[in-house]
């Protein structure tokens, strides 16, 4: 089917059964009802990290997917608190002018290579930081707070999507929503990097020139792929909001920044679904340690630099025979 | 019959050293024309000029009757002048056959969108892709090699690879950089036959910067030679042997070699 193999799809099934179902029994089971807090954000920090992953794809190291994290979180509050828009449009929406920000971004940088496009990325989340500070719209240091919930969507009568505000367990129905979008990023990462958009961009990281000289139109290709990068990270901040209720400049900083690009190093720049894997070793990591009290960070940050020292390719690259997904 | 590519007064200045000064010169279609000259010449500075990869300072490459210096390299590329690298410029980790397949880019019918949804025109394109990697690779006797890493080829092989990837995107012109560079005899004569079919069965004009001698003198139909930056002769193979400026400048004037 779709051409996968059935290993593939026996994958996809037990990953598919484990988020909807087995996580929500296991929670039940402890009674740990923080988990979905901290699952709600590790699939919402992985959307973001698919992005910047992406930009990885075309040999550019990003360090500014905050930046646009914080645009569409601002983008998706304002449309809700001050235009009275439905959440589930402004999510896209929210998306979308994250993108236009990095095409216009993107045009001047993405000439930039190596080192020089990352120390231009990592300056970004600070930028737009402080526009938001300045800016009216953005409320300054107070951000947007109370921002409501999600309202139900209906088409023709009937209802498609419910009313957070009238839920008992909106922890439940985020985790749900947060996943259902994780997933289609994901389905559509995978897609792009299957198809031929996918090899002209390794045709790219590999070599710029040698792209250039069979035809590739190697800039326009740039900019496609850093605005898909950056529609993830608004997608990603715009939900992070909602669940919040409350978007400040301070909401994503330049440390959130770096941890994307960490979560992409962390599950290996080599397979699609290490973003994915890397924001929950690295996101659920921290938070398991916790109980270590003040030798959490002695601890994680030896892990850290094990996993580096030894799988310098990523979590995925232990995964043994070259089958399954990459 | 007016010439396939025409160069006109192309110069080339990086501050104040001038790497191309007023080169002219036509190439005919079906031909094999190489370019030599001394190492410093101004050969690969020409040769990115061509292709666009670098801009003139002034003058200009005509091609079919239409400027194609100064533009960017990926739309020459479109318009069917193809220019190789020397052997480090490859896709390192991607197979023989991956690469080939990567650089028929531009026979693509179907959009990047349609690729992405898997529509028909996209799997019909896929399916022509590999058939015709599948051929090239044969005609080229790499079909043994299609399945090997390419940061793993050795060097003859790698050459190759680099003409397949050219030949891949359907070029009228070919511009060859060094492509017998650091090949022995029996190499370079396997090369010889390869850069030569691929004029004679694919209807390629090929334009080839060189340094070996006895493989230039074998394959080119014609020769144009540079010498600091000008263009110090062009004729046939046994024209430019003889000539007195090309020796002059290969082996240096006799009070030179003197110390006079």
């Amino acid at each position: 089917m779709l051409g996968f193999t059935s290993k593939q799809l026996i994958g996809v099934g037990i990953f598919l059964f484990m988020i909807f179902i087995g996580v929500p029994l296991i929670i039940g089971a402890t009674g740990r009802w923080d988990f979905y807090f901290t699952l709600t954000s590790v699939a919402l920090l992985a959307i973001a990290s698919a992005g910047v992953w992406l930009t990885f794809y075309i040999g550019r190291i990003n360090i500014g997917q905050g930046a646009f994290a914080l645009i569409g979180a601002y983008v998706s509050a304002i449309l809700v608190v001050k235009a009275g828009w439905s959440f589930w449009i402004s999510l896209p929406a929210a998306g979308l002018f994250a993108a236009i920000v990095a095409i216009l971004i993107g045009l001047p940088i993405l000439r930039l290579r190596g080192v020089y496009f990352a120390m231009i990325t990592l300056v970004l989340t600070q930028v737009v930081t402080l526009t938001a500070l300045a800016l009216p719209i953005t409320n300054g240091a107070k951000g947007i707070s109370n921002i409501p919930l999600p309202s139900g969507i209906s088409l023709f009568g009937i209802p498609i999507l419910p009313d957070f505000a009238g839920m008992e367990n909106t922890k439940l129905a985020f985790y749900y929503t947060a996943c259902v979008i994780m997933i289609l990023t994901y389905a559509a990462l995978y897609r792009l990097v299957n198809s031929r958009l996918g090899h002209l961009c390794r045709s790219m990281q590999q070599n710029e020139e040698l792209a250039s000289s069979i035809g590739v139109n190697i800039s326009y290709i740039r900019i496609v792929i850093f605005a898909i990068s950056s529609f993830f990270g608004g997608l990603g901040g715009a939900m992070f909001g909602s669940i919040a209720q409350s978007v400040y400049p301070s909401s994503f900083q330049v440390a959130d920044s770096v941890n994307f690009m960490l979560n992409c190093f962390l599950g290996g720049l080599g397979y699609v679904f290490g973003p994915m894997l890397g924001t929950l070793v690295l996101y659920f990591g921290w938070d398991l340690l916790f109980e270590f009290g003040k030798y959490q960070m002695l601890i994680y940050s030896t892990v850290l630099i094990l996993i580096i020292r030894f799988l310098p390719n990523g979590l995925l690259s232990i995964r043994i025979g070259k089958g399954g997904d990459k | 019959m007016s010439p396939l590519l025409q160069v006109k007064n192309v110069t080339k200045k990086y501050g104040g050293l001038t790497a191309n000064n007023a080169i002219s010169f036509d190439v005919a279609e079906n031909e094999i024309l190489s370019v030599i000259g001394p190492n410093g010449a101004g050969k690969s500075t020409l040769f990115k000029m061509i292709a666009s990869f670098t801009p003139t300072t002034s003058g200009e490459v005509i091609y079919q009757g239409e400027r194609i210096s100064n533009l960017k390299p990926h739309i020459v590329a479109r318009k069917g002048v193809v220019r190789t690298f020397q052997e480090t410029t490859i896709f390192k980790s991607m197979t023989v056959r991956e690469s080939v397949v990567v650089a028929q880019h531009l026979r693509a019918k179907a959009s990047l969108a349609g690729y992405f949804w898997g529509s028909k025109t996209a799997k019909e394109d896929v399916t022509a892709f590999e058939k015709y990697a599948d051929e090239l690779l044969e005609f080229l006797g790499m079909s043994e090699i299609s399945n090997e890493q390419a940061s793993n080829l050795p060097q003859g092989s790698l050459r190759a690879l680099g003409i397949a990837i050219g030949l891949a995107t359907d070029p009228k012109v070919l511009l060859l950089d060094e492509p017998f560079a650091g090949m022995n005899h029996d190499e370079t004569m396997n090369m010889v036959n390869l850069v030569r079919s691929v004029r004679d069965e694919r209807g390629v004009t090929v334009m080839l910067v060189e340094h070996d001698m006895p493989a230039v003198m074998n394959i080119s139909d014609r020769i144009v030679v540079l010498n600091f930056g000008e263009k110090i002769a062009e004729g046939t193979p046994s024209e430019i042997q003889n000539n007195e400026k090309v020796i002059e400048a290969y082996l240096g004037s006799v009070d030179d070699e003197i110390g006079m």
